[in-house]
């Protein structure tokens, strides 16, 4: 690993102020940035922790209102009682996040900030409408996740929470790679306000995408069979050593019909 | 370069490291706890497992720095004196190890699933939790055993001491 300058933020406003010095980047929990410094991917001069920033932390959910602080962890997530009754698809979407180890450390914040193609949250917050606030402004999830490792956020700009409205059901599935646990293809299927959305990671060229054919089968009925027979174009789809494009398309239908089954059996 | 202080295994340690260090080589090499161990280095084995505040961390995948003014528990940490820990006990008694070198992450991950679980464990479960942990003398079967076994010597100790306690 580079030689690197580390500053314990203890204040969103504090953190701010850190990251103007030199080419400095926001850590979270490490569990990406960490790996990819050591392998060089990474090389900022300085870091800024934001894991002891106590305004970062912690779940709220006030009616149909869920607020997660970015600092808060897969675990934390995944084993929130009030979370598991207003959204259980999120909290099982966190127990499916690396192992016990990295859930320990790595946030929400954190993962939704890197925008892994092949990464979990960015299909939740895409299906379910969330909105990302950072210490700047409220960024629709719609808006925030710009394709591979891309997002809306500007430089000095630090991602304070995400909230959303709970939906009436929801599920999540994922095709795992059995080495890194990452999504060879996942998808979160919402049914809310808004109606269907249904968002796919691991599987699009450009990042976390929505699936506008399963969403229109599932706005008429939203059951597995409704799914029989719907075609995933694989045109805009990744083919790599884990998959080919044709057969992540093949996995998102059955992905998709899965989450519509655990939807709608929570 | 940073001052770095932590409690480790109940005693209050201090030291200076570059901040790039990671907590694993400051364990080994600033306090001489070798018994963690750097298998991967990518966070995927699990060899580096230790408990910080309380919780199993790859400590491989965090800097010292990171960690200072935390608790720490490695493997050295776990024995009463000469007596085991309920884990390592089971793991010597039904032969959960071949080689060694995952053993302690191993523990440190085991000790962790036990306390998270206290409604007991099954295989299934202990399994899936063993996800982060790899063993590559694939002796995968006896360290569950292992596992299961301790999750139960330790409720029964619990109980135990639930009754004195009453």
């Amino acid at each position: 690993m580079y030689s690197v300058h580390y500053h314990r933020a203890i204040s969103v406003a504090d953190a701010v102020k850190l990251l103007k010095s030199g080419d400095a980047q926001p850590l979270s929990g490490g569990m990406t940035l960490i790996p990819a410094m050591k392998t060089r991917l990474a090389a900022p001069s300085d870091l800024v922790d934001l894991s002891h920033v106590q305004e970062l932390k912690g779940i709220k959910v006030s009616g149909k209102t869920v607020t997660i602080g970015a600092g808060t962890t897969h675990f934390e997530v995944a084993s929130d009682e009030k979370l598991k009754k207003a959204c259980p698809a999120l909290v099982h979407l966190a127990s499916l996040i690396g192992d016990p180890a990295v859930r320990h450390r790595g946030t929400i914040g954190g993962s939704v900030a890197n925008n892994d193609p092949a990464a979990d949250y960015p299909s939740a917050l895409l299906a379910l409408g969330a909105t990302i606030v950072t210490n700047k402004r409220e960024i629709a999830a719609d808006k925030f996740f710009k394709g591979l490792f891309e997002t809306a956020l500007k430089d000095g700009e630090i991602i304070t929470a995400v909230t959303f409205t709970a939906p009436a059901k929801a599920g999540y599935e994922k095709f795992r790679n059995p080495a890194s646990r990452y999504a060879i293809v996942g998808v979160f299927v919402a049914k809310g306000k808004d109606g269907v959305r249904v968002a796919v990671t691991g599987a699009g060229d450009d990042g976390v995408f929505r699936s506008k054919p399963i969403e229109a089968a599932l706005a008429k009925s939203f059951e597995a069979s409704a799914l029989d027979g719907v075609k995933v174009p694989a045109s805009s789809l990744m083919s790599d050593i884990h998959a080919s494009a044709d057969y992540r398309a093949h996995l998102i239908s059955v992905m998709a019909k899965r989450a519509v089954v655990a939807a709608n059996a929570a | 370069m940073s001052d770095v202080s932590l409690t480790v295994n109940g005693r209050r340690v201090s030291g200076t490291v570059e901040d790039r260090t990671l907590l694993v080589h400051f364990l080994r090499e600033n306090l001489g706890l070798t018994g963690t161990h750097v298998g991967c280095d990518t966070s995927q084995c699990g060899a580096c497992v230790i408990h910080v505040d309380g919780k199993a961390v790859k400590s491989c995948t965090m800097l010292a720095v990171q960690a200072s003014g935390s608790e720490i528990l490695t493997i050295e940490g776990l024995a009463n004196g000469g007596d085991l820990h309920p884990v390592q006990a089971a793991f010597k008694e039904h032969h959960g190890l071949q080689c060694g070198f995952c053993t302690p992450g191993m523990i440190m991950t085991a000790t962790d699933m036990i306390a998270r679980h206290p409604e007991g464990l099954d295989e299934a479960t202990v399994r899936t939790e063993l996800e982060g942990n790899i063993c590559r003398c694939t002796g995968y079967h006896n360290i569950v055993k292992a596992i299961l076994a301790a999750s139960k010597t330790m409720a029964k100790g619990s109980k135990t001491r639930t009754k004195r306690a009453a």
